[in-house]
Parts: structure tokens; C-alpha cells; sequence
């Protein structure tokens, strides 16, 4: 088999440094109001953009099971607010859709 | 005496927070390690990506374009694009960090992936470092073994529950982000508009993917501070 270690750590590179570099910028600096407001909002926009980018990349013969586990574990954890639960109904509902449309 | 109860609470919360990440995380690492086996790749390098690597999207995608030939320079070019997304979530974390000592920080970092970053940026209230560090290493520990897991035992799944478990990941975004919409309009309003920019960025085919997602989170937040301006009192819960 191919050895992968350089691919492997020049992914793990580009991987870190993105994550620690804003850390160590930021940590003691005094940020504008309307910059926290910003940076605030990224939490919500980002996991929206990837929740959105799941449904429209995936697959055609698992889209619609994409779309129902998504959703499923949406309305649950808005209604109960279980995560746990509603990670894995999301994988059970999409599990039967997939069963039912193959 | 207080100080070492103190810290001990702060796991135990963590260990309960972080739970559903471990969950979520396990079955996900594990198709990971059945496709990497099916791509050819050994149980070390399958083993060395959620070490080394450990960012669950842009693994699946290397699997994707090493299956395609595409050449290793790209592979990590697509890879520093994919995951140049994270930079905006330390950067939403750092001021929240403050209490965390600075030598850490290295270390903290790592840890820092889609679902760690929502479920800690969720409980910001909590933040301390043997908080945050708990989650890391248990949400950690759950992709790398189920990376091996998958690996070595992933073949026994069938392809139907395989291909649910990975849409497992993106159930878990959403559970994560629904709350918060039920807990704030302006949450609901500001994850509508960020869905609508990206799939406009997304069809209109003027970024690579990894660029439309960082310029779908750029566009979107900076419309939420210009839309959220007049009632800017509300603060953090």
C-alpha cells in the first residue's frame, strides 16, 4: 500500500494553523463592539451554510434521506432539546428512507 | 481542596456537554475508516488522518480526490480551503477565551472542529479550561477510535446504515442549531439569511468549495450586524 505520511501532515498543517492563529491574535486584544458582534453571529451562519451545503452535495439516491434526517433531528432537539435523541433518529429516519427507496 | 472540587464539577459538566459529540462523532469516524480501507489506504495512514488530520469533512473529501488521482498538492490545497472556515470560529472563540492561560492555547486549538466549536460556543457561560479541554479530548477519542473501529470492523455494516450514519453528522448541526433559533428570533432570521447567501453562492459557481462556505459565513454575519444594529444591547446569554 501507498505510504500517505507526507499528504497526511501537510494536511494536518493547513488544518491547524487555521485553528490556532486567530486564538493566539486575538486572546488580549480589545475588539470593537460591531467586530464581537461578527464574530458572534459566526456560530449560527456557519452551521446553517454546512447544514445547507450537506443537502444540496449529497448524493441523489440519499438526498431525500439527508433532507428527513436533517430534519427530523431539527424539530426533535427544537421540541426536546436532546441532542443525543435527536442525532440518532436522525440516523434511524434516514436509515428507513434509504431501505424504503432502494 | 476547593480548587480540585472545582475542577472536577467542571469535567463532570463537560463530560455531560460533550456527550452527544462522542455519540454523534463514533458512527461517523466509522465510515470514515470503512471508506479509507476501500480507497486503499493502510490502517496506519487511516489511523494517522484522524490523528494528525482530525477534521471529519475534509477527511472524507481527501478520500474523495485520492480516489480520483488527484495530485497530493491539491489534495492539501482543498483541504486548507475546506477548513480555512475554522479560522472564523477560533476567531468567534478568542474572546471568550480570555480566562484560558495562553500556554494552552496550542493545545486547545487542535480540538477545535465544527460540532466542539458550536456545543462550547453554546455554553459559553461554562467556558474554563478543564471544560473545553474535556470535550476536545473525549470528542477526540471518539473520532479516532471510531476510525479505527470502522477500519477494521466497518465491512459487517450495510451500505444502507453506512450511508445513514455519515448523514448522521449533518443531523447533528441541526440539532445543534435549532435551539438556539427557539431561544432567539434574530438566531432563526440570521441562519435563514446565511442559507439563502450560500445556495446563491453555491449555484452561481463563482467561488471553489471551501472559498463559497468562508464567504457565505463572511457575508451573512456582517449582514446580521447591520440588520441587528438597533437592538445591539441584548449581549450574550
Amino acid at each position: 500500500m501507498k505510504n500517505y505520511l507526507p499528504l497526511i501532515i501537510g494536511m494536518g498543517l493547513v488544518t491547524y494553523f487555521p485553528r490556532l492563529i486567530p486564538l493566539i491574535a486575538l486572546n488580549d486584544r480589545e475588539i470593537k463592539k460591531s467586530i464581537r458582534d461578527f464574530l458572534n453571529f459566526i456560530p449560527y451562519t456557519s452551521l446553517s451554510i454546512l447544514i445547507v451545503r450537506g443537502i444540496i452535495t449529497a448524493d441523489s439516491d440519499v438526498k431525500l434521506a439527508t433532507i428527513l434526517g436533517i430534519a427530523i433531528a431539527g424539530i426533535l432537539s427544537y421540541k426536546k432539546g436532546n441532542l443525543v435523541l435527536s442525532v440518532l433518529a436522525g440516523i434511524v429516519l434516514s436509515f428507513i428512507v434509504i431501505n424504503i427507496s432502494l | 481542596m476547593t480548587k480540585d472540587k472545582n475542577i472536577k464539577n467542571k469535567v463532570k459538566e463537560a463530560m455531560v456537554t460533550g456527550l452527544p459529540i462522542v455519540i454523534g462523532y463514533f458512527p461517523i469516524a466509522m465510515a470514515f475508516g470503512l471508506l479509507s480501507k476501500n480507497t486503499f489506504i493502510s490502517f496506519r495512514d487511516t489511523s494517522l488522518l484522524s490523528m494528525v488530520v482530525y477534521a471529519g469533512a475534509s477527511q472524507f473529501m481527501a478520500l474523495d480526490l485520492i480516489g480520483a488521482g488527484v495530485t497530493w498538492a491539491n489534495i492539501i490545497l482543498a483541504t486548507f480551503l475546506l477548513n480555512l472556515r475554522h479560522m472564523m470560529m477560533t476567531a468567534s472563540l478568542a474572546v471568550e477565551f480570555k480566562n484560558i492561560p495562553k500556554k494552552f492555547l496550542p493545545l486547545v486549538a487542535f480540538g477545535i472542529t465544527d460540532e466542539t466549536f458550536s456545543v462550547i460556543s453554546f455554553n459559553r457561560g461554562k467556558i474554563s479550561l478543564p471544560f473545553v479541554l474535556t470535550i476536545n479530548i473525549m470528542a477526540y477519542c471518539s473520532w479516532l477510535s471510531g476510525t479505527m473501529v470502522g477500519y477494521l470492523v466497518g465491512e459487517i455494516l450495510p451500505q444502507s446504515l453506512q450511508s445513514s450514519l455519515s448523514i448522521g453528522l449533518y443531523a447533528m448541526f441541526a440539532a445543534l442549531l435549532s435551539p438556539e433559533a427557539r431561544k432567539s428570533k434574530d438566531v432563526l432570521l440570521i441562519s435563514i439569511i446565511a442559507a439563502i447567501i450560500y445556495i446563491m453562492l453555491f449555484y452561481s459557481n463563482i467561488f471553489t468549495s471551501g472559498w463559497d462556505i468562508i464567504i457565505g459565513i463572511i457575508i451573512s454575519s456582517a449582514l446580521g450586524v447591520v440588520i441587528f444594529k438597533k437592538d445591539s444591547r441584548e449581549g450574550e446569554n
